[in-house]
């Protein structure tokens, strides 16, 4: 049952990040990868609500569903660091710098504030 | 990637996003299935996650250089293992969620050990799969960039 809601949530989640990722760098066409960026702060927002929200036992569906599944699926550390590699081998070393420095104060940020709307509903 | 007849409004053919779900998918199951195997309370170093996401930046690190500077695999390749299977698996919002929960339980050294191990194994692993590669398939394949 668990597993189920994990793939229900990770075939909404991934192409959920391959279509943002399309949309925000055909909008922002740079360098900087914006898209994983985002899809990396919204996913870490949103787990943290799910998490904070679902600490009890009875919840354990849909932190599946939404965090295990969806936002796992949603984010990504391989497209990050991947992204973060070529930047450096194409000698863009300080945007390759600023993206992990963003991509890492962002997601907890946004983890943090998650964290925070999603207690109350505990 | 080549824009196909029968595009949506982002450009994107159904058939390439049905792959990037498929293998996201698999991904993640697998990534649940490491976690199940080594869960770990709110107050401990997550080292399910971190073996995930370094894993996963090894292979990313191994798959795009064979798919963009070694081979010209089926369009559907990349989306499927490198969007999908390695995006599904390997995972951010984890990570940063709990490095908040490391602070929250009163553990900031392991927070921070956390936060800065998984970024320099995922780093030195993307560039380690890349870099092998390139020396490995450049031999073999005999098809340089």
């Amino acid at each position: 049952m668990t597993a189920l809601m994990v793939a229900l949530g990770a075939a909404v989640g991934a192409p959920a990040r391959y279509l943002t990722d399309r949309a925000v760098q055909r909008r922002h066409p740079s360098p900087f990868p914006w898209g994983t960026l985002v899809v990396n702060v919204v996913g870490s927002f949103v787990l943290g609500v799910v998490v904070s929200a679902g600490s009890r036992g009875h919840e354990a569906t849909v932190v599946a569903l939404l965090g295990t599944g969806f936002c796992g699926a949603l984010t990504t550390y391989s497209t990050f660091s991947w992204e973060t590699l070529r930047l450096v081998e194409r000698g863009e070393g300080g945007v390759a710098a600023l993206n992990v420095v963003a991509s890492v104060v962002a997601g907890l940020v946004a983890a943090a504030l998650g964290w925070a709307v999603g207690t109350p509903l505990r | 990637m080549t824009v196909q007849a029968g595009d949506t409004s982002l450009g994107t053919s159904l058939d390439v996003v049905a792959v990037v779900a498929a293998g996201g998918v698999l991904g993640a199951e697998a990534r649940y299935a490491v976690s199940l195997a080594a869960p770990h309370a709110a107050s401990q170093f997550p080292w399910a996650t971190l073996l995930v996401n370094a894993l996963g930046c090894l292979l990313i690190g191994v798959l795009m250089v064979l798919v963009t500077e070694r081979f010209r695999p089926h369009r559907l390749v990349r989306p499927f293992l490198g969007v999908g299977v390695l995006g599904g698996f390997t995972t951010f919002s984890a990570y940063a969620v709990d490095i908040n929960r490391l602070l929250l339980a009163g553990r900031p050294a392991v927070a921070l050990a956390y936060a800065a191990s998984t970024l320099v194994a995922a780093v030195l692993a993307v560039w380690l799969g890349a870099t092998a590669t390139r020396r490995l398939a450049g031999a073999t394949a005999g098809r340089p960039a």
